[in-house]
């Protein structure tokens, strides 16, 4: 305040206010999950000892965390049988039946929040808030969805008796566990299906304790069967006796499958990679928007399908955009996935972690310009700072392969047109965001994106009601909806089909 | 502090170039941004620290027909000291009244480092003639008012003449000489987050020094949502003319929870450097003391009943 001017004495200056706010640690106890030490495989509703076992590590320090069973061929057929048998009576079982065991499932799962939360993010990596208010409510809301639709199936699908398509083999990725697992089994049980669920290698451990779920809801033996192993675990379930495969994860993997299983007669869905377009006009509402893009690339560290990994913007905001970018990435608190302020967790695996840096390492030399915040990272675990390269060419890896990691690929563009064009101009189909204010542009644009989904003005939001999928090579099939019962439904006189 | 430019149509801003328009907010996005910076997990020292600057940052009010020298003696000496068992406990930023009852509050504090804000320009309403209204901002402050908390013409707002509105805050801002002018947008009275973030630009560009929410006269003041809108105001401001422009929310703010994610939101959008009484203001009257009884609980482990905290 300067110099007064009334005759009124002004009061004087008051002591000054001490600076530096740090966040003190809020660490998500550990207390309330139990782990054994060593897991067989979870077969007939009985576990049954693996003959050999890996252990299974918590990215955020690499400490091991239990043993668990690697399943081999005979073992897979095992568990195949063990659906097979299963499925006779309960394909037959009262449909209402049915959705009583899945409405438990959806209860119990809601009760044990915390507990799976706390497990997720401590296999995976994830921060705790997000596994606490995005994994566990979308993965007990999908069992309640589906559980809905186990009696309604003669409406859903009306005038084509849909019936169970048999045993489903079920591989799941590791960026979502539990709810992968939840997408695949809740239809596939709504259904009148059975299934063996194969979780990813790093991530095992909630699909384990999700066998504990199964007995509370006292689920009859051998309709969800769960064996963990590595990739040849996923080849044994895909050549083995089932009717359907259906496979969340890479391009790569989805493309060995879709050749193993030609003219099988085995239905299969495939949901695969992604490089999704978030494109900013200059009309957007700016904060919400780089939020948004924010939200798009970070979440889950960017081990996400859908992820927002190449932003466009319209050359006519691109320095007030890219500015708010980088200081909002400043704020992102990167750590403790177990710490309930961190924003950022850890990189899966090491094996992930390396895949990251090899691209980035190629993103700088081909000469994009990378922008890290300063954070510090950790000395134990696996860590990647939040990244965004700008100067990027659509030509570069960067903007061309799926990274699956916290990075960002920035390009510019100049009319709608020229947005649709460059978005579409990858191998990849499956998300894509559009940020305007204009209600037309936006209808406009959806029109013309070759993705599965088309968000607007808001980045991976997930509701068990709608259909999910990709176009190209990110896959086909749909999960969520009433588009996620069909796969696994036969329907009379219709042909089965890949997809 | 540069005066801004009268502009002969009212409503352009004097922002350069690269920002040529007011833009626009997304109301499910800024809704959910604010609910996730609400869960923020404050502890231990992190939280004694949140409670000590919210008191700081308090600027205690009183603003009823029925307040008399007698009520407003009694907030002084709270806002000097507002647990008296314990003088590490710091005062609060300033008393705010209404005009005629400035003479006691200045009477009571001078001295005491407390601020004295008066509410003026036919408060709560605004709706009087430009004369009447810069009268009373030059009474106040003749009567050694530190600070007024003017109200802005949403009558003029809400029917578009935003050069009424530029021109009074000029105005008023130019009667405060060098009082610090606090201009209340009443958030709740303009419908959506674009007009909150109109008003903002148009109450900085006009010289606020600070820019405020609510009068408290209505249900429906400060919420998290429109802080977060008024802040990134603030901070597009400041990007362009390097000018920091203070935040007050006020009304509805009663606990030191929500005191302390009304905090985190400054701390994560503007940053450290607002988090000072001469940046951040909390308008609030029964917020002080729940912050003491939760400042003690921290220093003894355990709750007090609210017999221990005086009613002022």
């Amino acid at each position: 305040m300067t110099e007064q001017t009334t005759d009124v004495e002004k009061r004087s200056d008051r002591s000054p206010v001490p600076s530096g706010w740090t966040y003190a640690p809020a660490p998500e106890s550990t207390d309330i999950v139990e782990l054994q030490d060593r897991y067989g495989l979870f077969i007939g509703g009985q576990w049954v000892p693996a003959k050999e076992h890996f252990t299974t590590v918590a990215p955020r320090d690499e400490s091991p965390l239990a043993e668990v069973g690697q399943a081999g061929p005979e073992d897979v057929a095992r568990a195949v049988a063990a659906a097979r048998e299963a499925f006779a009576d309960w394909s037959r079982l009262d449909p209402s039946q049915r959705a009583k065991y899945l409405f438990r499932i959806a209860r119990i799962l809601a009760e044990r929040s915390r507990e799976f939360a706390v497990l997720e993010s401590l296999n995976g990596g994830k921060p705790i808030k997000e596994s606490r208010d995005v994994d566990l409510p979308l993965a007990s809301a999908h069992f309640f969805y589906y559980a809905g639709w186990a009696d309604k199936l003669e409406y859903a699908f009306p005038n084509r008796r849909p019936k169970p398509v048999g045993v489903a083999g079920q591989i799941i990725p590791w960026n979502f566990p539990l709810l992968m697992l939840a997408w695949k089994i809740a239809p596939a049980l709504a259904a009148g299906n059975t299934v063996v669920l194969k979780p990813a290698e790093t991530t095992p451990l909630t699909a384990l304790l999700f066998a504990d779920v199964l007995r509370q809801a006292e689920l009859p033996p051998g309709v969800v069967n769960i064996v963990t192993g590595d990739g040849s675990t996923g080849a044994a379930l895909v050549d083995s006796d089932v009717d359907k495969i259906a496979f969340t994860g890479s391009t790569e993997v989805g493309k060995a499958i879709q050749r193993r299983v030609a003219g099988t007669g085995k239905k299969l869905t495939l949901e695969l990679g992604g490089k999704a377009a978030n494109i900013l006009f200059d009309d957007a509402a700016l904060d919400q928007a780089v939020e948004g893009i924010i939200n798009g690339i970070y979440f889950n560290q960017g081990h996400v399908c859908c992820a927002g990994s190449r932003l466009f913007v319209q050359e006519s905001i691109y320095e007030p955009a890219i500015e708010k970018l980088k200081r909002r990435m400043a704020t992102l608190r990167v750590g403790d996935p177990l710490d309930k302020n961190t924003d950022v967790g850890a990189i899966n695996s090491r094996e992930q972690l390396s895949r990251i840096e090899e691209l980035v390492q190629a993103g700088k030399d081909e000469g994009a310009e990378i922008y890290q915040p300063p954070c510090r990272l950790p000395e134990k675990g696996y860590w990647f700072a939040p990244t965004v390269f700008t100067n990027v060419a659509q030509s570069y890896r960067i903007a061309q392969e799926e990274i699956f990691g916290p990075v960002l690929s920035v390009l510019t563009f100049r009319t709608p047109e020229e947005a649709v064009d460059k978005a579409n101009n990858t191998p990849y189909g499956l998300s894509a965001g559009v940020w305007t204010e204009k209600g037309s542009r936006i209808l406009w644009m959806a029109q013309r994106l070759r993705a599965g989904v088309v968000w607007a003005n808001t980045f991976n939001r997930f509701d068990p009601t709608s259909p999910f999928g990709g176009y190209k090579e990110s896959g086909f099939g749909r999960e969520g909806g009433l588009h996620g019962l069909e796969p696994y439904l036969t329907f009379d006189g219709a042909e089965t089909f890949g997809g | 502090m540069a005066k801004a430019p009268a502009l002969p149509r009212g409503f352009e801003l004097p922002l350069k170039q690269r920002l040529p328009r007011i833009g626009s907010i997304d109301q499910v996005a800024v809704e959910q941004r604010a609910g996730e910076l609400a869960k923020r997990s404050i502890k231990k020292e992190a939280k004694v620290w949140a409670l000590e600057l919210a008191l700081r940052c308090c600027d205690l009010t009183t603003l009823e027909g029925q307040d008399t020298p007698g009520k407003v003696a009694a907030i002084c000496s709270k806002a000097v000291r507002p647990d008296p068992s314990d003088p590490n406990v710091p005062s609060v930023a300033a008393v705010c009244v209404y005009p005629n009852l400035v003479p006691t509050a200045v009477d009571r504090l001078t001295g005491s480092g407390v601020k004295v804000a008066s509410v003026a320009t036919s408060f709560p309403s605004g709706q009087s003639p430009l004369d009447v209204k810069i009268d009373e901002v030059e009474d106040v402050v003749g009567m050694g008012a530190d600070e007024v908390d003017m109200v802005i013409d949403r009558g003029a707002f809400l029917s578009g003449r935003y050069a009424k509105v530029f021109d009074e805050i000029v105005q008023v801002k130019e009667a405060c000489g060098d009082a610090h002018l606090k201009v209340i947008l009443e958030v709740a009275e303009l419908g959506t987050y674009d007009n909150v973030r109109r008003a903002s630009l148009l109450a900085m560009a006009a010289g606020a020094d600070f820019i405020k929410t609510s009068t408290g006269k209505l249900p429906g003041a400060a919420t998290l949502p429109v802080q977060l809108v008024m802040l990134e105001a603030i901070r597009d401001v400041y990007e362009e003319t390097g000018r920091k422009v203070g935040m007050k929310p006020a009304g509805g703010i009663r606990t030191s929870k929500t005191a302390i994610q009304y905090l985190v939101q400054v701390h994560e959008t503007l940053g450290p450097d607002w988090l000072t009484p001469d940046l951040y203001r909390i308008g609030a009257s029964s917020l002080v003391n729940d912050i003491l009884m939760q400042l003690r609980k921290e220093k003894t482990g355990a709750y007090q009943s609210k017999d221990y905290f005086t009613n002022d």
